[in-house]
């Protein structure tokens, strides 16, 4: 360790989101049924998820905060529809997220309330959306959102500009190769365009070290111990340095399950950070509050963290998709104009990432991962399923606009 | 490598699917420059393989029972005048063979029932391949069982038995016990079993009791269609079509077809339903037809070849497999190679290799009229499926699946060598 070059500070963030699953609607069931919901899977899928990760990562988490006294500090965004849920099926795990804001030491993120894709198709609902977003956290955690991220990470300029004229100081994105060119994702960036919001850049390659290659004995990082993974971190060091660790909440008991030692790891890992002296840990809004330099990140296209292409094309890369979202979308008018709480949740339900991503007819490596996570049998039975209950929608809140249902 | 074979007519006699991998298994070998004797039934009928066709042209008895037809390449293929076909049952064999021969059984060079002439012919093909310098048998379907397994004895050489099909799937419940018991002794007998699906291997072993270790799966293919035409929906007047092609008959489903027709009708109008093919249950699919009122929407075609094939495909909107049991079904893969998306029932060894198709069970006639009204209401569905299934055929080359026939024989004739 060469005591020098000044250790970089961590921001650790995880995203906690869990879609609606929809139930089996047939072409014969629209007109017949105004039930998309399939809640007995979203229950059980929540509590499993709850069991697994939520609870023993979430107490794991809230131990170490107190154990490190504020050394130690994290940042969390979790998106409406997963709170929603939390609060239906598991208080007990919206217990241990209010423990956390309690601390002082977890900042909890703003974005866009059904995880949804709704920045690229309409500005009002985007707008509506992040802001019922951020009264939602104000009211379980008691936090002003001064930090904003898009759903699965997508950016652009034109995000950045739009999250700057809301009020935000900072926003994420992912440290995409592309446009990084060669230089680092460790620093403080500031979008294009902008002049008051700042951008940090995930280190994809020390995320994914966790989230991804952790159990996999092929890597030849195997296996990944506390140690390793705290020098791999240091060696970012450097004046203004920023390691940004971005992952799924999941990651910690869900996707790797307890028995791959993921805990284990976890539990290690801030005293072995900290260590090392002048190693902070730092909530995002911490990290960019004395941002002053000027490295502009010029996103003119959309990005995003997921896939190997790191773009939007995972939920809108074929052309069931883009019709998909053209037709929820193509809705709006109508689901506004009926005036119908009940039909504009349903409509908010189906703008869910989550709907589009099972649609996604790309088998690549990255093709097994939402294999994994895809509850139907193939990508068209996604489309079916999804198109006949929009169908339906489409009926609701067009008799809606008459008059209640 | 010299192969003998049992097999069946080519182009443009073929009927149905064994016809096909049969012609197609042959090619790819002999394009592996292993050098084949090739022996088919014949019978002397110029059109379509319907069974009136027994009744049509009288055999000309005073020809010799076989001809040895041109050699070219590596290929060798002999003929023999037979009077069956794949696919022809016990019932109508009779039918045909008394029509023809006005009862009196004495005269005709045939075997007066459909075994017997299984027999007649495995007899004379034994004799036939005698002289003939092969290292391995290779069989198709249970017609060759006699032929193949008196061609094993007398030569001492290995005998592969390849199931297309088997007479569960072929008749389900009503299966004729004498076929299934020749079935039986066929893959006991037989040193090595490929069976065109891991569905088919797995009733293999679960109905006549083989061992899982005979039997390789090798899944059939299906041929680069040249020149393919285009799908042509850019014609104003073009009507939804929705093609069935197939036989006819109890195996396929057809009756399954007709129901979600109906149900398809009740909601969209503007659809056609084509069924192209022939078979034992043609009459009784039409006056069901009728009986739904759906006549005015729906075609029948007969059996369709050549350039009517090709446009019955191009045409098509949605391709449907409703097989009760289908042991592997190339026909939807040939519907993907004219960019017809598809839609097959779950119990068929195509659905195990094929990932850009939607399944259904067979007997899910509301499922089957949902996806059917799903692809013709969203051209994002079809256009996706079609072009992403495309991209499959390319793994499903006959020329593997004859490298993998060429690996079974090879081990077998280690296996043989090393214990003579």
């Amino acid at each position: 360790m060469n005591d020098k070059i000044p250790m970089p500070d961590i921001c650790l963030y995880f995203q906690l989101h869990q879609p609606r699953r929809l139930r089996r609607f047939s072409f014969f069931d629209i007109g017949a049924s105004h039930d998309y919901e399939d809640e007995a899977e979203n229950r059980r899928i929540f509590n499993r998820v709850a069991d697994n990760c939520y609870l023993p990562a979430g107490s794991l988490l809230l131990f170490l905060i107190k154990k490190f006294r504020g050394d130690f500090r994290l940042s969390f965004s979790i998106s409406g529809e997963a709170l929603d849920q939390m609060e239906l099926y598991r208080p007990d795990i919206l217990e241990i997220f209010q423990q956390l804001a309690a601390t002082g030491w977890v900042e909890f993120l703003n974005e866009t309330y059904s995880h949804s894709l709704a920045f690229l198709f309409s500005p009002e609902e985007f707008h509506e959306q992040v802001v019922k977003h951020r009264r939602r956290i104000k009211n379980l955690f008691g936090q002003e959102g001064r930090t904003f991220r898009n759903t699965e990470l997508l950016y652009s300029n034109a995000l950045a500009l739009k999250m700057e004229e809301m009020g935000y100081r900072t926003i994420l994105a992912d440290g995409v190769d592309k446009l990084l060119a060669d230089r680092s994702p460790n620093l403080i960036y500031r979008p294009a365009g902008c002049r008051n919001i700042s951008l940090l850049l995930r280190d994809y390659r020390l995320s994914d070290d966790l989230a991804f290659r952790f159990a996999d004995s092929n890597w030849s990082g195997f296996p990944l111990t506390a140690e390793k993974y705290a020098d791999s971190i240091n060696a970012r060091g450097g004046i203004g340095t920023v390691v940004n660790l971005f992952m799924d909440f999941e990651t910690l008991g869900e996707h790797k399950r307890k028995e791959t030692g993921i805990f284990h790891l976890l539990e290690e890992l801030p005293g072995a950070l900290l260590k090392h002296p002048g190693c902070h840990f730092l909530t995002i809004s911490e990290a960019t509050k004395n941002h002053h330099d000027e490295n502009i990140f010029d996103s003119p296209e959309v990005i995003s963290w997921a896939d190997e292409e790191r773009d939007a094309s995972a939920w809108l890369g074929n052309s069931m998709q883009q019709d998909a979202a053209k037709t929820i979308y193509g809705l709006e008018k109508k689901v506004r104009m009926c005036k119908d709480e009940n039909v504009k949740k349903k409509w908010r339900i189906l703008q869910t990432s989550d709907h589009f991503y099972y649609m996604s007819t790309k088998w690549s490596p990255d093709g097994d991962v939402h294999r994994y996570f895809n509850p139907y049998e193939s990508p068209y039975a996604a489309y079916i399923n999804y198109m006949n209950i929009v169908d339906d929608l489409s009926s609701i809140a067009g008799t809606s606009s008459r008059g209640k249902l | 490598m010299h192969i003998l074979m049992f097999g069946w007519e080519f182009p443009p006699f073929v009927s149905g699917g064994l016809g096909v991998a049969c012609f197609e298994i042959t090619k790819a070998l002999t394009s592996l420059n292993h050098a084949l004797f090739f022996v088919m039934p014949r019978h002397d009928h110029l059109q379509e393989p319907s069974l009136s066709d027994f009744t049509r042209h009288a055999p000309d008895k005073s020809r010799p029972v076989f001809d040895e037809k041109s050699t070219f390449d590596n290929l060798t293929i002999l003929s023999l005048q037979a009077r069956f076909r794949p696919y022809v049952s016990f019932n109508d064999y009779n039918t045909g063979y008394h029509a023809e021969n006005n009862d009196s059984s004495a005269d005709s060079i045939y075997g007066n029932n459909l075994f017997q002439e299984a027999d007649r012919y495995g007899r004379k093909a034994a004799g036939l391949v005698r002289t003939l310098p092969f290292d391995i048998i290779h069989s198709h379907d249970w017609m060759t069982i006699p032929a193949a397994l008196q061609t094993q004895k007398s030569s001492s050489r290995p005998w592969v038995f390849h199931v297309h099909s088997l007479e569960y799937d072929r008749a389900g419940e009503r299966a004729n016990h004498e076929i299934v018991s020749i079935e039986r002794e066929g893959l006991a007998k037989a040193d090595c079993v490929i069976a065109v699906s891991a569905r088919t291997k797995n009733m293999i072993v679960e109905r006549y009791g083989i061992s899982p270790d005979k039997i390789s799966v090798i899944y059939n293919a299906v041929s680069k269609i040249e020149n393919r035409k285009h799908k042509d929906t850019t014609d104003r007047n073009h009507k939804k079509t929705v093609l069935f092609l197939g036989r006819i008959t109890f195996q396929k489903g057809p009756d399954y077809f007709v129901e979600a027709a109906a149900l398809v009708l009740e909601k969209m109008a503007d659809v056609t339903f084509i069924m192209a093919g022939s078979g034992d249950m043609t009459g009784q699919m039409m006056r069901r037809v009728n009986e739904l009122g759906i006549a005015d929407n729906f075609h029948f075609t007969g059996f369709l070849q050549g350039q009517e094939l090709e446009k019955a495909f191009a045409m098509s909107d949605l391709y449907v497999m409703p097989s009760v049991s289908e042991p592997f079904g190339i026909s939807p893969l040939e519907a993907i190679a004219y960019d017809v998306p598809v839609i097959i029932s779950r119990q068929s060894g195509v659905s195990e290799i094929l990932k850009h198709a939607l399944k259904v069970d067979f007997w899910d006639v509301k499922e089957m009229a949902s996806l059917i009204i799903s692809i013709l209401k969203h051209p994002a569905l079809g256009e996706t499926m079609a072009k992403e299934a495309y991209a499959e055929l390319k793994d499903m080359q006959w020329k593997k699946a004859a490298e993998k026939i060429v690996s079974v024989y090879e081990s077998l004739i280690t296996t043989a060598v090393t214990h003579e």
